[in-house]
């Protein structure tokens, strides 16, 4: 009982240490995922739209709450052509953060041309 | 104090700045376009049967239009030749369709004048000889091939219209008002029948129809012909779309 009792105080730390470390590893995550997502926002700016894709995929991967990365991924996936992946970034996007007018309003914009493209197909 | 205004509101246009979480910028979002032409580098836009109207040319200048509009926005070569005389073509197959006992349709009369719709359908078998258009392939280096009807008619409608009036008050005050006038109006009616076909085998690989239309008031006089391009205008993106991939400008809003 004693031993247990000694062990149960560096045991409680460690598990502390743990918890602390795991919310300063995603703080730091989503530290470097807004990194990545300024540096897609630059590039994109200069028209390179696909190394904006792969800052804003690794942006999501590290912090998965991050609403404007994928919003940003989803507007890089709609200039690559990529509808289906365009249309769950958004909808992701807008789960994360439905009240974002911005947001909305990319999405309008992209379904009216999903839209088309889809009845063009359909022809 | 005037600089220590001048400094507050730098400091403030600085602070909107740094707290700047959205930028607008250009997109280009391409449509992949209806038909795959990987196959093909060249096109041949063979030529329509017309009818509707005797004003306008309506075989001619619908390929003159589309051969241009396909220099210009598609990556396919434009081949230049004569326009095919399809209704000639059309009425030398005749006869020997009807003298083939095996044909399983019977024969129909092509009418010498076209003026309805109806008329067009006589004309239908040609698109469908594949034969045919195999033989015009071979002598291109099998194309793509682009044919079809065309159906440009006058039409004349009488009916109510409601149009926008300005009247004012009994205090001079300008207001617009919808009112509703019986009118006399008059037009154009266009309604082409886009049909691709392989220049290598002669089947068609896909049909694509529009209609489109123009009502002018009876004291206007618009010429056919600029009416004819004013209703192609409309539909040429939609032509285009089916050959070559699109892009549509616009802007969208990224977030930091």
């Amino acid at each position: 009982m004693v031993s247990m009792n000694r062990l149960k105080k560096p045991l409680t730390f460690a598990f502390a240490a743990v918890a602390v470390f795991a919310t300063v590893a995603s703080a730091a995550d989503r530290k470097e995922a807004r990194s990545q997502v300024e540096f897609g926002i630059k590039v994109a700016a200069q028209g390179l739209w696909k190394e904006a894709i792969y800052r804003w995929e690794r942006a999501v991967e590290l912090d998965p709450t991050y609403a404007a990365a994928f919003n940003n991924l989803a507007v890089a996936y709609e200039t690559a052509g990529w509808f289906d992946k365009a249309k769950k970034a958004y909808e992701r996007a807008l789960e994360l953060d439905p009240k974002n007018l911005y947001i909305k309003q990319n999405f309008d914009l992209f379904k009216e041309i999903n839209d088309r493209a889809n009845r063009q197909s359909s022809r | 104090m005037r600089i220590a205004n001048r400094l507050a509101s730098a400091a403030l246009v600085l602070a909107a700045s740094a707290c700047t979480t959205m930028f607008e910028v250009p997109v280009e979002t391409p449509i992949k376009p209806k038909l795959d032409v990987t196959a093909f580098s060249r096109v041949l836009v063979a030529g329509f049967v017309a009818g509707g109207t005797e004003d306008v040319d309506a075989n001619l200048e619908t390929v003159r239009l589309l051969r241009s509009q396909l220099k210009n926005k598609s990556n396919l070569k434009v081949i230049d030749a004569d326009v095919l005389p399809l209704r000639e073509v059309a009425a030398k197959n005749q006869p020997a369709r009807q003298a083939d006992p095996a044909s399983p349709a019977p024969a129909t009369d092509l009418p010498a004048v076209i003026k309805e719709d109806r008329d067009l359908q006589a004309f239908e078998p040609l698109f469908a000889n594949a034969a045919y258009w195999k033989k015009i392939g071979e002598e291109f280096q099998s194309p793509l091939i682009v044919t079809g009807t065309i159906m440009f008619a006058p039409q004349a409608t009488t009916g109510y219209v409601q149009r926008e009036q300005e009247v004012y008050d009994t205090f001079g005050r300008r207001q617009v008002v919808p009112v509703r006038t019986f009118m006399e109006r008059k037009g154009f009616i266009l309604k082409p029948k886009f049909i691709f076909i392989d220049g290598r085998t002669g089947a068609v690989l896909y049909t694509e129809t529009f209609r489109e239309e123009v009502l002018y008031s009876v004291e206007q006089s618009n010429p056919a012909l600029s009416t004819y391009f004013e209703l192609m205008d409309r539909l040429v993106p939609s032509f285009l779309s089916a050959l070559s991939s699109q892009s549509i400008r616009g802007t969208r809003t990224l977030l930091k």
